[in-house]
């Protein structure tokens, strides 16, 4: 296999830990709105469904972006595709 | 003072500017102390805050080709960022979000969700991509992927369709701000609020508005932020109302349930002036369908990764690598900004509603509401009305009636802050409206000029002749949008959730699939398109006129359809044609690396 496609079989497999990640946090969790809302888990006092719409899930993918920069950056490195500065 | 490249600079420029605005927010808050009138504080900032951008407009000034369309590919990671941020946070954003989330609580919170998730959508699947395209614009990539004029007029329509619906609204947002905090008539300064966007962009295209951008950024974050930690301070509900806002969502939960939400019959509401609304449903208590959530939410990241104006921003970063990293600091500028909106609403409502605070109104008497300052002032501009529908004299909570932006615009004043900050949420208001509307604009008359005007009309046209038709079609634009705004058909949060459904109907897949799947080819991508859009805005029209809509689709997720027909219709038709040459499966696999050269060069 050349280096182009393991490139891109290891960059297909980012992407798809990171939208497994995405879903859970945009999707799968708000199938369990009313569940949500019964957990005795609160953070900072609001109810948990409350929380995760308002800020643990905006919080969630902020992470989750920049993680996602750092590994791409290092699997183009790992096959000599990082660009030049400049170019 | 500042020696050498502008860019190299930026830190420092910026950082003064900032300074600078932060000086004359003392200066205004002295000038209040000393006598002068609420009026004119809000003039000085909205007209001092255009007049700066109008400079930075004049100042970016170009006549280079990659400096009018992608702004020389130089802007810095983080400063790309920031312009992101104030690009996608719209005049709904900053005046209509919190209104909205205040009326209809947890279920209106799936657009804080949609409208970050879909970053996560922006940057593993096209953002970086794109930027090694070396596109001008979004069609750009679309005529060349897939080949052919009809593919690049199918995005273009589409684009327009989908940008325009959106920029009716920031014009309208605009006039709003504007009429307010000028005292002019609406009609009037919905004309004053182009003319300022048209300052930005005009003389120096993407330049000009990725440096007003950043400025305007700057403004609005301040001033959305200061009023609601100075809310949350005032009233002791913490210094820090994002982590300790626990206790005041549950009283709002517990007031809820002492008031009940009792229904007005159609003969009271009837009386309500149109646009103002009453708190119908709970804060912060699932108070809708699982689906209804997760469908809005979906609509909201497919269109936030298919509307052209947010994707045109990372054309501008130096490097595929920092169109990546810049994706995720837009992302950290915009979480700043939504995850306070909810604490505004929180705040805003249980000031007014909870009878034990001294700005609380249920439960006063009719007369005695009718009779406050503030009310009478917001009751004037047409976003506050009471009416005693029971007759016992007393304001009860479903009695109680107000505009979506009222919440941002009115909660300073009513908390009792002085008006210096109330002209600041003016100020941030209008940044925020004016610089979504700079990059619409733009993005549409980027699209006509570059992609029907050079690329199919008249190929032979000079750097010259090009830059002169993408200027005139900027001001025509302007001027349509203007136009229609002025005739206040919607309102501004209604067409903005439509524009992302156009955009994913029409655009979503064949982009993605345009990086994703080499297969993918001309004719797909024009079935794609034409018949998503078709079907999506079908739906639309047949559930706005009393069709009844399957699968617990609305008007507000009509994408759903429109991007399912869009993904049949290309997958089937592209397996049915021929598959794409050589040279364009070549060009995917080109596309897919970072490293090398653009594949459309830096002059096209």
């Amino acid at each position: 296999m050349s280096n182009k496609a393991k490139h891109w079989e290891k960059t297909r497999g980012l992407l798809f830990v990171t939208l497994a990640i995405w879903f859970v946090f945009s999707i799968g969790i708000f199938f369990f709105g009313t569940e949500m809302e019964a957990s005795s888990f609160r953070p900072f006092g609001y109810p948990l469904s409350y929380y995760m719409t308002c800020q643990g899930s905006l919080l969630a993918f902020v992470i989750l972006n920049f993680w996602f920069a750092g590994r791409q950056e290092k699997i183009d490195e790992e096959f000599g595709f990082t660009e030049r500065e400049g170019s | 003072m500042i020696k050498g490249k502008f860019i190299d600079n930026l830190p420092k420029v910026y950082g003064i500017y900032t300074g600078g605005f932060i000086g004359f927010i003392i200066l205004m808050a002295i000038a209040e102390q000393m006598g002068l009138s609420a009026k004119a504080i809000g003039i000085s900032f909205v007209v001092f805050t255009i007049a700066i951008y109008a400079i930075i407009g004049w100042l970016s000034r170009t006549l280079q080709m990659d400096a009018y369309y992608v702004a020389g590919r130089e802007v810095p990671t983080v400063f790309n960022g920031m312009a992101t941020a104030a690009d996608w946070m719209s005049g709904a954003s900053f005046v209509a979000m919190a209104g909205g989330i205040y009326f209809k609580g947890y279920g209106y919170m799936a657009l804080l969700v949609g409208w970050t998730g879909g970053y996560i959508l922006v940057s593993t699947l096209l953002a970086p991509y794109l930027r090694k395209f070396g596109c001008y614009t979004v069609p750009d990539f679309v005529g060349t992927r897939y080949g052919g004029n009809a593919a690049r007029l199918a995005a273009v329509l589409v684009l327009t369709v989908a940008s325009f619906t959106y920029v009716t609204a920031q014009i309208n947002a605009t006039g709003t701000i504007a009429s307010v905090a000028l005292d002019i008539p609406f009609k009037i300064a919905v004309y004053v609020g182009l003319v300022s966007i048209l300052l930005c962009s005009m003389l120096g295209g993407m330049r000009a508005v990725t440096w007003t951008q950043v400025a305007q950024y700057i403004v609005l974050i301040i001033a959305y932020l200061l009023p609601v930690f100075w809310i949350s301070s005032k009233m002791g509900a913490g210094f820090f109302p994002h982590l300790m806002l626990g206790d005041e969502v549950a009283r709002i939960a517990e007031l809820e349930s002492q008031f009940g939400f009792v229904k007005n019959s159609a003969a009271d509401l009837a009386t309500v002036p149109k646009g103002l609304a009453g708190i119908t449903k709970a804060h912060s208590s699932v108070n809708g369908t699982n689906w209804g959530f997760i469908s809005l939410a979906i609509c909201m990241m497919a269109g936030t990764a298919s509307l052209p104006h947010v994707m045109m921003r990372y054309f501008t970063t130096p490097s595929v690598k920092s169109a990546r990293r810049s994706v995720a600091w837009s992302l950290l500028f915009i979480f700043i900004l939504y995850s306070t909106a909810p604490m505004l609403a929180t705040l805003s409502k249980l000031s007014l509603i909870d009878p034990t605070l001294s700005t609380g109104i249920i439960g006063k008497s009719i007369a005695e509401v009718q009779a406050i300052d503030w009310y009478q002032n917001w009751n004037q501009a047409n976003l506050m009305f009471v009416s005693d529908f029971n007759g016992n004299g007393t304001l009860e909570l479903n009695e109680f009636f107000m505009g979506g932006k009222a919440v941002v615009l009115a909660t300073p004043e009513i908390a009792g802050l002085p008006y210096v900050i109330s002209g600041l949420v003016a100020a941030g208001g209008m940044a925020a409206a004016m610089s979504t509307a700079d990059g619409l604009v733009l993005a549409i008359a980027n699209a006509l000029s570059h992609d029907l005007y050079y690329k199919i009309i008249d190929p032979k046209a000079e750097a010259a002749k090009r830059l002169i038709v993408a200027r005139v079609l900027l001001v025509l634009i302007g001027f349509a949008g203007a136009t229609i705004a002025a005739m206040g058909i919607q309102g501004i949060l209604g067409s903005v959730i439509w524009a992302f459904d156009f955009a994913m109907s029409g655009l979503f897949f064949p982009l993605v699939l345009g990086v994703w799947w080499k297969r993918a080819n001309g004719p797909g991508a024009v079935a794609g398109m034409l018949l998503g859009l078709g079907s999506g805005m079908a739906y639309l029209i047949w559930v706005r006129n009393g069709g009844s809509g399957f699968w617990g689709i609305t008007q507000l997720t009509f994408g759903i359809v429109g991007a399912l027909v869009s993904l049949v219709s290309m997958v089937v038709v592209s397996l049915l044609t021929k598959a794409p040459n050589k040279a364009t499966q070549d060009m995917v696999d080109e596309l897919r690396i970072p490293s090398g050269k653009t594949i459309l060069g830096k002059q096209h």
